[in-house]
C-alpha cells in the first residue's frame, strides 16, 4: 500500500535525530515525546516512546505482520490493545531474561527491549509451514487424531513437533527475582475503569482498607481513550483527579501492572503483579494472596471480532482497539480504515477515525436498522454507510489492501448482487461485547444470557462478591459510574463501615450508544472464517465437530481446541458457541459456556514458584553436628529432609572404598555416627502405658524402667507403619524412637488416636527430636573409647546390657544412653541436649583415636544393617506389607489385646502362607552387584512369572559377598531353595536364606 | 483457600490445618465380622450438603475438632470439640447425596 496518508506524521519536522514513525500521529496520546526509546524487532531497529507497548510501538512504524498462525502459519498482525491478543504473542527480552509468548498489547516499551516472531520457519516473510494453509481442508479439527494412524503416530511425531510448537525456551538464566506476599483488606476492586475507580472511591471514603488491582501499568482502563464527559469534564481529567484522590487516602493500595489471576474458596484472590518486573537494578515478580471481606469485580468486557471470510488478515482489528490505538497511543493503524460491526458502539470508532483526519471509507452494518442516533451522526459527517451489509472477502497478502462488501441476501439465495470492492489498509470490526465474567464464574457465580447485549452477565453468587460495569453488562459510560459507586459503596457496608458518600463522577447515561448485535453468521467460505485465531479454528472445524456429533460446548472445545490457546478463548469462545448454538438449532443459553478456571491470564512459572527455587525450593535440615562432619570432609546427602554424611572421603578414595573402610573399621575397631534426625517422642501421664500398648504390636505393659525394647507400629489396615525402639523412662513416661523421615507423621499419627478415639487416656505427647543430638558409638572397642570419656555412667557388660538405658552425665552434659543397635555391634546411643553435639563429637573422637575409632557415614550403616538383616521401614516394606510379611508373626500371636491394626491382621488375605514375605538372599556364584528392585521369577509356561523382588541389596565388605533382603511369595517356608533374579536381562541364581547373615547369634551385639 | 474457625485459636487459613475425614466414625470391637471391619475402614458418605468432619491444626494448637461444612458450597456452618454430640442445624440437616 502506497497511498500518502493524509494525516501528518509525527516527526516530520523535528531534527533528524529521532527516527520518522510512520503511523504517529502528530499530536496527543498519553506517551512522552521527550522520550524516544528504541527497540529491535526480528533484528530490525525500531523507535517508539516511553508510555507505548511494544504493539503501539510496532504499529507506529507501520509493522503489520507480527507472526505467523500456530497451524496454517498465516501472518497476523495485533488484533487487540490488551490481554486478549491472540496474534502478536512474541519472545522478548526487556532487559531481564528472554519470555516467550509475551502479549505485545501488554508489554510496556523499553530502552534497548528486543523481540522476535515465535512461530514462522525459515522467516517471517516467507514461511515454508504455509503450505499447510494451502491443503488446509486435510488440516481440519481431528486431523492428528485421523491422519496419522498409519503406520502409527510415533512415525509423524517428530516432524509434527518441529512446526507445531510455539516459542522457545529461553537459553539464559532468568534475571528475575519471585515473591510470595500475602494481604487482607476490607474491599478488593478488580478493575480501574470508570466502574472500579467509582467503587474504589466509594468504598475508600467509608474508611474501609481498599486494594484497587489494575492490569495495566496505567489505571483508568476504557478512561484512557473514550471519550465523554463526568461531571463538565473530560474522562480523563476526571481520571487524573480521582486516582489523585485515591492515592491521597492511607487506606488504598493502588495496584497497576497487577492483575487478578484467580479466585478461589472464601475470597481468597490471587494477583500477577509485575509492578517492578522493568526495574533496573531488581527485576521483581510478586505472586499476591489476597483475602477480601467482600470483593468488586469492575473488569470490563472484551470486544467480539465479527466472523467472517479473510477476517485475520493484519490490519482488521477490534473496534475498540482501533480507537485505543489512535487516542492514547496516538497511532493509527492503517490510512484508510473501513467499519464493520453488528451494533452501534461501534461506529464511535469510525467518529473518532474521522476526528482524527484519517479516511473512512465505510461503515458495513450487518443490520438493516440500525439506531436513529449513530445513523444520523453518521449522515451528519458524510460518512458512506451500507446497511444489512456483511463483508464477502478480504485481500492484501501481508495486509489488509480491500474488503468485499455484499448484501447479507446473496448468502440466502446463492446470487451475487450488489457486490462491492472497498479498498482500504485497516478494518475496524466489531461483533459485540462478552463481559470479563471470567474471575466471578471462577468464584462459583452462576452466568446467564443477556439476549438484549448477546453476551453472558454474572447472575448469582454464593461469595461476598459484586459486579459493576461493563463486567456486569452495563455498557456505556454513565451506567459504569453509577453501578461502580453503589456495589463500592455497599461493599463497605458488608464489610462493616458507614458510608455516607454520595456519588462523585456522573456521565449523562442517555449520550451511550446501545450494545445489542445481531449475530449473522453465513458460511462463504467456511474454512476461511476464522473463529479461533490463536489456535486457528475456523467455522468449518465447528462444522466438521458438530457432523461428527460433538455438539456439548465442551467437547467442541477439546475436539477443535477453540479458546484452548494462550488467550483461552477471550475473542474467540462466545462466536465459536454461538456458531456451535447456530449449527444444531439451538439457543446459545442452551448451549452454554465452557469452564472458566484460573489463571485469567498467563501467570509466569517463576511467580508460581515465588522464592522457592535452588536452595529454597525443599530447605535441608541440618544436624547439630554438621561443622563437625563438614570439617571431616564428611560427602553430605539428602536424607529426607535431612541433609547428613553419605560417608567420608579420604584422599584417593572412591565412594566404595570409603563405604567399606567405614563398615570394616567399625566391625573391628569402633565407629561413631550421628543419628540425631531420629524421630524422638516422649509420652507422660498415667495411662501412657496403656496407650502406646493400643498403638504397638508389642507388649509395652511388661516393660521395666530403664529396659528398651523393638517395637513395630502398624495403621489400622495392618500395614507396617513404623518400627523403632521404645524405652521406659519411669512409671508413666516413655521414649519412642522413630525413623527420621517419619518423625513428624508419627507425632500427628499417636496425637489423632489419642484425641479422636481414646480422649479418655490422661497422657501428653511431645515430640523432642530437634531437642536431644543422637551420637552412637559402636564396635568392638566402643567400651573402651568410652572409657577415655568423663562420666558417672557404669559401662561394664554387667551394668549396662544390650536392650536398656543409663542415665548420667557425659562430660558434664545430662546424658540419656540406649544400648541398641542397627549395625550387630556393641552400640551406645549417646544422646545429649543437642548445642553439644559438636563438643561431644571432639571428645569421644580423642578418646577414641587409640583405638582407631572412625566417623561412620549413612552408607556404611545402611550396609551393615543389611549384613545384620534387619528390617528397614519403606526400603523392605511398602503399602501391603504386615508383620507376618516380614518375620513379626510370633509377636502379634502372643499380644492378647486390642492394638491398632490387630482386628485387620486376622482377615484370611493377612493370614494367607503364600503372601510376599521377607527372606535373605544368597547370591550363588560370584558376587555381582545385585540391585533392588531386580524381580525374583519362575518359569511358567514358555515365560516367566514374577514371584517377588529384590529389596535391599550391597556386596558385603565383611563377608565379602552379595548380601540382599527380598520379598518372596511363600519366603518364610522356602529357606534352601534356589529361585532366579532377573535385572534387566541379567539372570542370577539366589538361595533363600535367614535374614541375618551376620553373627546370627548375636554374640558380638550382647558382648 | 478456605478459612477454619479453629475452637482453640480462632479463625485460620486452610493451610494450617490437615484434613481428617468424616467424623463420628465408631470404631468397631475386635470381635466384629469382615464386613463389619471392612465397612468401617474403607466406606464413608459422600454426600453433597452438609458433611461432619475431622481437622486437625497441625501448624497450630496441634488438636483435633470437628466441622459443619457444606460441601457443594465449602459454607462453614459450625464447629465443635472432639467428642461432642453433632449440633442439629435448622433446616440444613438431613440432604442427601
Ligand atoms: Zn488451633
Amino acid at each position: 500500500m502506497s497511498a500518502k496518508c493524509a494525516h501528518a506524521a509525527d516527526g516530520a519536522g523535528a531534527p533528524a535525530k529521532v527516527p520518522v514513525q510512520p503511523a504517529r500521529l502528530a499530536k496527543g496520546g498519553l506517551i512522552d515525546r521527550d522520550a524516544p526509546l528504541e527497540f529491535t524487532f526480528n533484528g530490525r531497529r525500531y523507535h517508539g516512546y516511553a508510555g507505548d507497548t511494544l504493539a503501539s510501538a510496532l504499529l507506529a512504524n507501520r509493522v503489520r505482520v507480527v507472526g505467523r498462525s500456530f497451524k496454517y502459519h498465516r501472518p497476523r498482525g495485533v488484533l487487540s490493545a490488551g490481554v486478549e491478543e491472540p496474534n502478536a504473542l512474541l519472545e522478548v527480552d526487556a532487559g531481564y531474561g528472554s519470555e516467550a509468548l509475551v502479549r505485545a498489547t501488554m508489554q510496556p516499551l523499553t530502552q534497548g527491549l528486543t523481540a522476535r516472531h515465535t512461530n514462522s520457519w525459515p522467516s517471517l516473510g516467507w514461511d515454508l509451514g504455509r503450505i499447510v494453509d494451502f491443503t488446509r481442508p486435510l488440516w481440519r479439527a481431528g486431523f492428528y487424531n485421523k491422519t496419522f494412524m498409519w503406520p502409527g503416530w510415533h512415525w509423524y511425531e517428530g516432524a509434527i513437533r518441529r512446526v507445531a510448537g510455539i516459542g522457545r525456551l529461553p537459553a539464559a538464566p532468568d534475571r528475575r527475582s519471585y515473591y510470595h506476599q500475602n494481604l487482607h483488606c476490607d474491599v478488593l476492586v478488580a478493575g480501574s475503569g470508570p466502574a472500579g475507580l467509582a467503587a474504589a472511591l466509594a468504598a475508600a471514603s467509608s474508611g474501609a482498607h481498599v486494594v484497587l488491582v489494575e492490569q495495566d501499568r496505567e489505571p483508568g482502563g476504557t478512561l484512557l481513550f473514550e471519550a465523554g464527559r463526568i461531571d463538565g469534564e473530560t474522562a480523563d481529567a476526571w481520571r487524573l483527579q480521582t486516582l489523585h484522590r485515591l492515592r491521597q487516602m492511607p487506606n488504598v493500595r493502588l495496584m497497576p501492572s497487577a492483575t487478578v489471576t484467580g479466585y478461589y474458596d472464601h475470597n481468597v484472590l490471587t494477583v500477577h503483579d509485575r509492578v517492578d518486573i522493568t526495574h533496573p537494578q531488581r527485576a521483581v515478580e510478586r505472586f499476591w494472596k489476597i483475602r477480601a471481606k467482600e470483593v468488586v469485580l469492575a473488569t470490563g468486557a472484551i470486544e467480539q471480532p465479527l466472523v467472517f471470510a479473510g477476517n485475520d488478515r493484519p490490519g482488521i482489528m477490534l473496534a475498540s482497539a482501533v480507537r485505543h490505538y489512535i487516542v492514547r497511543y496516538s497511532v493509527t493503524p492503517g490510512c484508510r480504515v473501513a467499519v464493520a460491526a453488528n451494533h452501534d458502539e461501534a461506529w464511535r470508532t469510525a467518529f473518532v477515525l474521522q476526528d482524527h483526519d484519517i479516511d473512512v471509507p465505510l461503515i458495513a452494518d450487518v443490520r438493516s436498522e440500525p439506531g436513529e442516533a449513530v445513523l444520523a451522526e453518521a449522515r451528519r459527517r458524510g460518512l458512506e454507510v451500507r446497511l444489512a451489509a456483511a463483508i464477502t472477502n478480504t485481500y492484501g497478502t501481508k495486509g489488509l489492501r480491500s474488503i468485499e462488501v455484499g448484501t447479507l441476501a446473496e448468502f440466502v439465495d446463492g446470487t451475487r448482487r450488489d457486490t462491492s470492492s472497498v479498498r482500504c489498509d485497516a478494518l475496524a470490526m466489531s461483533g459485540g461485547w462478552s463481559p470479563a465474567v471470567h474471575l466471578y464464574s471462577q468464584a462459583g457465580g452462576r452466568l446467564r444470557y443477556d439476549s438484549t447485549h448477546g453476551c453472558f452477565v454474572p447472575d448469582r453468587c454464593r461469595q461476598r462478591v459484586r459486579v459493576a460495569g461493563a463486567a456486569n453488562g452495563s455498557f456505556g459510560l454513565g451506567a459504569a459510574l453509577r453501578e461502580g459507586h453503589a456495589v463500592g459503596a455497599a461493599a463497605a457496608e458488608a464489610a462493616g463501615f458507614a458510608t455516607t458518600a454520595r456519588q462523585y463522577g456522573h456521565a449523562a447515561e442517555a449520550d451511550d450508544y446501545p450494545v445489542s448485535p445481531l449475530r449473522a453468521h453465513r458460511f462463504s467460505s467456511a474454512d476461511r472464517q476464522w473463529i479461533d485465531f490463536a489456535h486457528d479454528v475456523t467455522v468449518a472445524d465447528i462444522e466438521q465437530a458438530v457432523c461428527e456429533n460433538y455438539v456439548s460446548v465442551e467437547h467442541l472445545k477439546r475436539y477443535t481446541t477453540t479458546g484452548m490457546s494462550v488467550d483461552q478463548g477471550k475473542t474467540s469462545n462466545l462466536n465459536a458457541l454461538a456458531m456451535l448454538a447456530q449449527l444444531t438449532a439451538r439457543t446459545i443459553p442452551q448451549v452454554g459456556t465452557t469452564t472458566f478456571r484460573p489463571n485469567y491470564t498467563p501467570v509466569t512459572l517463576g511467580a508460581i514458584a515465588g522464592a522457592r527455587s535452588g536452595e529454597l525450593y525443599a530447605p535441608a535440615r541440618r544436624m547439630p553436628g554438621h561443622a563437625w562432619h563438614a570439617a571431616r570432609d564428611a560427602v553430605f546427602d539428602s536424607y529426607g529432609d535431612w541433609l547428613r554424611p553419605a560417608f567420608y572421603a579420604k584422599v584417593g578414595e572412591s565412594r566404595e572404598q570409603a563405604i567399606r573402610r567405614e563398615v570394616l573399621s567399625q566391625r573391628e575397631a569402633a565407629g561413631l555416627f550421628e543419628g540425631s534426625p531420629l524421630g524422638k517422642i516422649e509420652v507422660v501421664g498415667p495411662d501412657a502405658a496403656e496407650f502406646l500398648n493400643r498403638i504397638y504390636v508389642n507388649n509395652v505393659l511388661t516393660l521395666k524402667t530403664a529396659q528398651v525394647r523393638y517395637g513395630l507400629m502398624l495403621n489400622e489396615n495392618g500395614v507396617v507403619l513404623d518400627d523403632g525402639v521404645f524405652t521406659k523412662l519411669a512409671d508413666g513416661h516413655y521414649l519412642l524412637n522413630t525413623t527420621g523421615a517419619n518423625a513428624d507423621r508419627i507425632v500427628a499419627w499417636l496425637c489423632e488416636w489419642h484425641q479422636c478415639e481414646w480422649p479418655q487416656l490422661e497422657l501428653l505427647i511431645s515430640p523432642v527430636t530437634e531437642q536431644w543430638a543422637a551420637l552412637t558409638v559402636a564396635g568392638p572397642a566402643a567400651r573402651e573409647v568410652l572409657a577415655g570419656i568423663e562420666t558417672d555412667i557404669d559401662f561394664s557388660a554387667e551394668a549396662f546390657p544390650h536392650m536398656s538405658l543409663r542415665c548420667g552425665l557425659i562430660e558434664g552434659l545430662p546424658a540419656r544412653v540406649q544400648r541398641v543397635s542397627f549395625t550387630g555391634e556393641r552400640s551406645f546411643e549417646i544422646s545429649v541436649p543437642a548445642d553439644a553435639a559438636e563438643t561431644l563429637c571432639q571428645r569421644i573422637e580423642r578418646a577414641g583415636a587409640p583405638y582407631g575409632l572412625v566417623p561412620v557415614g549413612v552408607e556404611a550403616v545402611l550396609v551393615m544393617r543389611l549384613e545384620k538383616g534387619y528390617l528397614h521401614v519403606g526400603s523392605d516394606t511398602d503399602g501391603t506389607t504386615n508383620p507376618f510379611d516380614v518375620g513379626f508373626g510370633a509377636i502379634v500371636d502372643r499380644k492378647q489385646t486390642d492394638f491398632v491394626g490387630s482386628r485387620s491382621l486376622r482377615r484370611p488375605n493377612d493370614q494367607r502362607v503364600d503372601r510376599r514375605q521377607l527372606v535373605g538372599l544368597e547370591l550363588l556364584g560370584g558376587s555381582a552387584p545385585l540391585r533392588a528392585g531386580a524381580q525374583l521369577v519362575e518359569s511358567r509356561g514358555t515365560g516367566y512369572r514374577s514371584v517377588g523382588f529384590v529389596t535391599s541389596a550391597c556386596v558385603s565388605p565383611t563377608l565379602e559377598r552379595t548380601v540382599a533382603l527380598g520379598m518372596l511369595e511363600g519366603g518364610l517356608a522356602r529357606k534352601g531353595d534356589v529361585v532366579t533374579g532377573m535385572d534387566e536381562g541379567r539372570q542370577y541364581r539366589l538361595r533363600v536364606v535367614s535374614p541375618c547373615v551376620y553373627d546370627p547369634a548375636g554374640e558380638r551385639i550382647n558382648g | 483457600m478456605m478459612q477454619l474457625q479453629c475452637p482453640y485459636c480462632g479463625v485460620r487459613d486452610e493451610m494450617e490445618f490437615r484434613f481428617g475425614g468424616q467424623s463420628h466414625i465408631t470404631r468397631p470391637s475386635p470381635e466384629a465380622t469382615d464386613a463389619e471391619w471392612a465397612d468401617y475402614l474403607f466406606n464413608r458418605d459422600n454426600l453433597k450438603g452438609v458433611h461432619a468432619e475431622r481437622w486437625y491444626h497441625g501448624f497450630g494448637c496441634g488438636r483435633w475438632f470437628n466441622v459443619l461444612r457444606d460441601t457443594s458450597t465449602h459454607e462453614m456452618l459450625g464447629v465443635y470439640r472432639m467428642g461432642a454430640p453433632r449440633p442439629a442445624l435448622p433446616g440444613k440437616d438431613g440432604e442427601t447425596p
